[in-house]
C-alpha cells in the first residue's frame, strides 16, 4: 500500500499544479495540508512510539530523523546539526519514498517543491508540542542537487513553556 | 462496574469527552409519616440528607422525586419548597425518592476545568524541574489516573482503588483518540468529540481491562 501512497500523493500534486498556475501557490498548498496533518498525526507518533519529551533541539531532530521517518515513510535520514546556535538542523535523505515515480520536474514547474507536505507536516508536528520551526527545503534531488536536504530551524520557545507544559 | 468514568481534557482545560461506565446506582423510594426521622437540609441545588440513614438512604443522597413527581432541585413540581412542604403535617404521608445525584453535564464541565487548573498548580508546587503534574489522586471510594499527552490533552479515567492495569488503559485510550478522533477528516481539534467509533473502541477497551484487572465486586 506504500506504492498506492506514492501514486496518490502524485496525483493530488499533479491536481494542484491544473488548479494553481504559480508554483509557489502550489507550494503554499502543499505545506497547508502538510500542517492539517503534521497536528493530528503528532499524537498517532506519540501514542504509538511512546517517547519521552525531548530535552533538547538536537534530540528531537533525531528523534524525527529516526523514528518518525522511519515509522511513516520507513527511510532513515541522517541528521547534521547546521548552525553555531544549536537551532537549524538538515534532514538528508538519499530515499525519498515520495518520488519514487517521478524523474525530474517539468520545465515550467521549476520551483516546485514536490515534497512540500512533508515540511508542513513537520511543522504542525512540531507546534503541537509548543516547538515553533521553519522547516523548508534546502536541496531537492528533483530539482538537480545531489541529495534532498530538508532543513528545521527552531525559532524561540514558545513562551508559556514554563506555565502550562509538564 | 470497576471502572467508573472516563474524562478527555483539551489543552485549555474544556472537557471534551465523558463516558459513565458504572451501572446506575439504586434509587430508593420509601413512604413516610410525619415526623420525618431523616435530618434534610439544602446543599448547592439540592436537598439532601444529613442525617438519619437507614434502609438504603444514606448520607448525601439527594430528593429526587417526591408522590412520583421529580423535584426541580430544591423545588418540588408544583413549585413549593421541599422543605416547607415537608415541615407540614398536612401533607403526609407522602412518598419520597432518595438516590445518588448524577452530576449535570454542566457540573461536570466545571469539574474538568478546575481539575485542569490543579494540575497546573500540581506540576509548578514541584521542588523538581520538569515534573510531571498530578498522575493520580486516591480516595477510599475511587482512585482518579491522570496522563497528560506531550500535546497537552488529559485523559482522567476514574476506577475502583484496587483496579490495576490503568497506565496501559490511559496509553490505549491515546492511541484511540489518535486514531479514531483525529484522524476523522470532519473532527476539528480540541471541539468535543462525537466520533461513533471512538464511542465503540472506548468501550471495548474499557471492558478489556476490567476483565484483566484484578477488581473486586464493584458498586
Amino acid at each position: 500500500s506504500r506504492e498506492l501512497f506514492v501514486i496518490t500523493y502524485g496525483a493530488l500534486v499533479a491536481q494542484l499544479c491544473k488548479d494553481y498556475e504559480k508554483d509557489e501557490d502550489v507550494n503554499t498548498c502543499l505545506d497547508r495540508m502538510g500542517y492539517g496533518i503534521g497536528v493530528r498525526l503528532i499524537d498517532d507518533f506519540l501514542a504509538r512510539s511512546a517517547v519521552k519529551k525531548c530535552r533538547s533541539y538536537s534530540e528531537t531532530a533525531d528523534m524525527i530523523a529516526q523514528v518518525a521517518f522511519k515509522m511513516y515513510l520507513g527511510v532513515t535520514p541522517s541528521v547534521s546539526c547546521s548552525s553555531a546556535a544549536g537551532n537549524e538542523f538538515s534532514l538528508i535523505l538519499d530515499k525519498n519514498p515520495l518520488v519514487d515515480f517521478v524523474e525530474e520536474l517539468p520545465a515550467e514547474r521549476a520551483s516546485l517543491c514536490y515534497c512540500n507536505l512533508l515540511c508542513g507536516v513537520i511543522r504542525g508536528a512540531l507546534e503541537m508540542v509548543h516547538l515553533a520551526a521553519e522547516v523548508t527545503f534546502l536541496q531537492d534531488r528533483l530539482k538537480g542537487d545531489a541529495v534532498t536536504e530538508i532543513g528545521i530551524t527552531f525559532l524561540r520557545k514558545a513562551e508559556d513553556r514554563k506555565q502550562k507544559r509538564n | 462496574m470497576a471502572i467508573f468514568s472516563v474524562y478527555v481534557v483539551n489543552k485549555a482545560g474544556g472537557l471534551i469527552y465523558q463516558l459513565d461506565h458504572y451501572a446506575p446506582r439504586a434509587d430508593t423510594e420509601k413512604t413516610f409519616s410525619f415526623p420525618l426521622d431523616l435530618v434534610l437540609r439544602p446543599h448547592d441545588e439540592r436537598v439532601v440528607v444529613a442525617f438519619g440513614q437507614r434502609d438504603g438512604i444514606r448520607v448525601g443522597h439527594a430528593v429526587l422525586a417526591i408522590n412520583g413527581a421529580e423535584v426541580n432541585g430544591r423545588f418540588t413540581a408544583d413549585g413549593k419548597d421541599v422543605l416547607e412542604f415537608l415541615s407540614n403535617p398536612a401533607n403526609y404521608p407522602v412518598s419520597i425518592r432518595f438516590g445518588r445525584h448524577r452530576l449535570s453535564s454542566n457540573e461536570k464541565l466545571m469539574l474538568a476545568s478546575m481539575f485542569h487548573s490543579l494540575f497546573a498548580i500540581g506540576s509548578q508546587l514541584s521542588p523538581e524541574v520538569g515534573s510531571s503534574g498530578i498522575e493520580m489522586l486516591e480516595t477510599d471510594t475511587f482512585k482518579l489516573h491522570c496522563f497528560q499527552t506531550l500535546t497537552g490533552i488529559k485523559f482522567v479515567v476514574l476506577a475502583d482503588p484496587r483496579q490495576a492495569g490503568i497506565d496501559a488503559l490511559l496509553r490505549k485510550i491515546y492511541e484511540i483518540y489518535s486514531d479514531f478522533a483525529l484522524k476523522n477528516p470532519f473532527y476539528s481539534l480540541e471541539m468535543p468529540i462525537r466520533c461513533e467509533l471512538f464511542d465503540q473502541n472506548l468501550k471495548l477497551a474499557l471492558e478489556v481491562a476490567e476483565k484483566a484487572g484484578p477488581f473486586g465486586p464493584g458498586s
